[in-house]
C-alpha cells in the first residue's frame, strides 16, 4: 500500500515535468525563466565536477541538521518548562508566538557581527528562527497529554523525571516530532537563506554563485539538491520516529 | 455523619457499625474524619465536597461506594490513593498514614488510562520494568494477569486496536501486575455498555475471589455495587457524607447470573431507596 502509494507520488512528479518540458517547448512557459528539465538534469553532473557540490550538500545539511537538532532539544527542554510552569508559560508563550512569525532572517548583519563570516552564523540564525515553533509545538503537546496518564503514571509511583520519561515525553512524542520537522523546514530555509545573502559554505552559495552566473540550468539544479537535502532528513526522520515508537 | 448503624438493610445480616468492626484484623484501609473543602473563587463560596467521612475495609473485603453524581466520590477517591490531600482528617492504609501514591495501593481510573505507545504486554509489564524486574520474567507476570482479565492472544496489540471494554481490562491487569494489597477502582466501567459492564463485572469478581483482593470501589451503578460487594457505603448529595453502609447478603462466590435472583433484588430495592432520596435533594438544589 506505502509502495503503491509512493510510486503514484513519484508518476505524478514525472508527468509533471513532462508536462513542464513541453510547456516550455511549446513556448508557453519562458526558457529563460526556467530551463527544460532535461537541460537542468544535464546541469548535474558539471555542479559535480566542477562546483564541489557534494561538499556543499554536506555542509548545507550538516547545519541543518545542527540548528535543526539544536533547536529541537533546546525547544523541548523549553516547551516542557512552559508546561510544568503555568507562570512561565504565561510569561513567555506570547513571546514566542511572535518570534515564530518573525523573519529574523533580516537580522543577519548583527549576527554577522556577532558570530563572524562562518559557519556559526548560519547555525545560529537558523536555529534562532526554528526554535520558536518547537517551543510552540512542544508546550502544546505536553498540554494535551491527557491527565489520567498522569495520573496513572503518579499512581504507580512515578517520580517528576520518570514521569516525564515515561509518561509525558512518549505521549507528546507526535509534537516533538510535528516540532522537529517545523525545525528542519525552518532551519534549511534559513541555512540556505543565510548562506546565499552571505555567499558562504554550501548549497545557498553555490546559487547565488551559478545565478549571478545567469547559469540557469545550474541555480534550478542546485535548487533541487536542496530539496533533496530536505527529502532526506525527512525519510530520516520518519524511520527515526517508526523507531522511537516502536521503542515505547 | 448521619448514625450509620441505626439503619439495618433487609436481608443483609449484621448491621453495620459505622466501619469500626470490632473485628481483629487490622484494617487494610481506614479513612478517618477525611474531609475536602474547595476554596472559595471570586463570586463563588467555598465547596465541601467530601464532609467528616469515616470507614474502614478489612483485608480481602470487597467495598463499594456509592452516591449521586456530585456527592464527592471521586474526590474521596483521589484523597484514599493520594492524589489529593484532605483539608482535614486521615488516611491510612495498612496502618500507614497516606501522603502521595501509596506502593500499596492500586488504582484504576474512570477513564481509561493504557498507554497507547505501548502494546498490551508492555503497559501490564509496566510496573514490574519500573521496579527492575528481568525482560523475560516481567513478560511472564504480565502474561498471567492478560489472561486473567481474558485478553490472552491480545499482547502484542496496541490500545488503539482494542474496545474500550478490552483498554480497560488492559489497566486492571497493569494494576493488578505492581500487586497492589488494595485495589481501588473508580467508575471503571461508567463508559462501557451494559452487556459489557456486566460481563467485566464477572471477571472482576473472578479476580476478586481468585486473589481475595481486597478493594474499594467506586460506582454509580447500584447494580455494579450490589453484584460485586461485600458491603455497600451509601454517601449523600453535597456534601458528601456517610449516610450508611448496607452488608450485601448474597453468596460468595458470585457470577453475573447473581443478578436475576430475588435476594439481589431485594438488596438493589434497599440500595435504590436511599440513593432515590439524595439522587432526587441532588436534581433539586441542581435546578433540574
Amino acid at each position: 500500500m506505502k509502495v503503491g502509494a509512493g510510486l503514484a507520488g513519484l508518476l505524478v512528479m514525472a508527468g509533471l515535468v513532462a508536462l513542464l518540458q513541453w510547456a516550455i517547448g511549446a513556448g508557453i512557459v519562458d526558457e529563460y525563466t526556467v530551463p527544460r528539465p532535461t537541460e537542468i538534469a544535464a546541469a548535474l553532473p558539471r555542479l559535480v565536477a566542477e562546483e564541489q557540490v557534494v561538499s556543499r550538500f554536506l555542509v548545507t545539511a550538516g547545519e541543518t541538521f545542527a540548528a535543526a537538532g539544536l533547536s529541537t532539544l533546546v525547544g523541548t527542554a523549553l516547551g516542557a518548562a512552559l508546561y510544568r510552569w503555568p507562570l512561565l508559560r504565561r510569561s513567555f508563550e506570547p513571546g514566542f508566538a511572535v518570534l515564530a512569525a518573525a523573519p529574523l532572517i533580516l537580522a543577519y548583519p548583527l549576527f554577522l557581527v556577532l558570530f563572524g563570516r562562518s559557519s556559526a552564523t548560519v547555525v545560529v540564525i537558523a536555529f534562532a528562527s526554528a526554535l520558536p515553533p518547537v517551543v510552540l509545538q512542544a508546550v502544546a503537546g505536553f498540554a494535551a497529554v491527557r491527565p489520567v496518564l498522569l495520573a496513572a503514571g503518579r499512581s504507580l509511583g512515578l517520580g517528576r523525571a520518570a514521569e516525564f520519561r515515561h509518561v509525558l515525553l512518549p505521549a507528546a512524542l507526535p509534537s516533538v516530532f510535528t516540532g522537529l520537522r517545523l525545525a528542519l523546514m525552518f532551519g534549511l530555509i534559513n541555512v540556505v537563506g543565510v548562506e546565499f545573502l552571505i555567499n558562504l559554505g554550501g548549497l545557498g552559495a553555490l546559487i547565488n554563485e551559478l545565478s549571478e552566473r545567469y547559469d540557469l540550468p545550474g541555480t534550478w539544479a542546485a535548487i533541487g539538491l536542496v530539496v533533496l537535502v530536505s527529502a532526506c532528513f525527512f525519510v530520516v526522520l520518519d524511520g527515526g520516529e517508526r523507531w522511537l515508537r516502536r521503542r515505547g | 455523619m448521619d448514625d450509620v448503624s441505626r439503619v439495618a438493610p433487609p436481608d443483609a445480616g449484621e448491621p453495620y457499625d459505622g466501619g469500626r468492626h470490632a473485628a481483629a484484623a487490622t484494617p487494610m484501609l481506614s479513612v478517618e474524619g477525611v474531609t475536602k473543602r474547595f476554596g472559595a473563587g471570586p463570586g463563588t463560596g467555598a465547596v465541601v465536597a467530601v464532609d467528616d467521612v469515616s470507614f474502614d475495609v478489612l483485608p480481602g473485603e470487597f467495598v463499594s461506594v456509592i452516591g449521586p453524581s456530585g456527592c464527592g466520590k471521586s474526590t474521596l477517591f483521589s484523597i484514599i490513593a493520594g492524589l489529593q490531600t484532605a483539608t482535614a482528617g486521615r488516611v491510612r492504609v495498612e496502618g500507614r498514614p497516606v501522603r502521595g501514591p501509596h506502593p500499596a495501593v492500586g488504582t484504576v481510573f474512570q477513564e481509561e488510562s493504557c498507554f497507547p505507545w505501548r502494546s498490551v504486554i508492555d503497559n501490564v509489564a509496566f510496573p514490574l520494568e519500573l521496579a527492575g524486574t528481568a525482560r523475560s520474567e516481567r513478560h511472564d507476570r504480565a502474561r498471567h494477569f492478560i489472561d486473567m482479565v481474558g485478553l490472552r492472544g491480545f499482547e502484542r496489540r496496541m490500545p488503539a486496536e482494542l474496545s474500550g471494554g478490552m483498554r480497560q481490562r488492559v489497566c486492571i491487569a497493569r494494576t493488578l501486575a505492581a500487586g497492589p494489597r488494595l485495589l481501588l477502582m473508580d467508575e471503571p466501567f461508567a463508559a462501557l455498555d451494559e452487556q459489557t459492564r456486566l460481563l467485566l463485572g464477572d471477571k472482576v469478581l473472578q479476580i476478586q475471589q481468585a486473589l481475595r483482593q481486597t478493594t474499594l470501589l467506586i460506582t454509580h451503578s447500584i447494580t455494579e455495587a450490589v453484584q460485586l460487594s461485600d458491603r455497600v457505603l451509601v454517601m449523600t448529595y453535597r456534601p458528601g457524607r456517610l449516610k450508611r453502609f448496607v452488608e450485601v447478603g448474597l453468596p460468595r462466590p458470585r457470577t453475573a447470573d447473581a443478578v436475576t435472583s430475588p435476594a439481589f433484588g431485594a438488596a438493589v430495592t434497599a440500595l435504590w431507596a436511599d440513593l432515590r432520596e439524595e439522587a432526587t435533594r441532588g436534581m433539586r438544589e441542581a435546578g433540574g
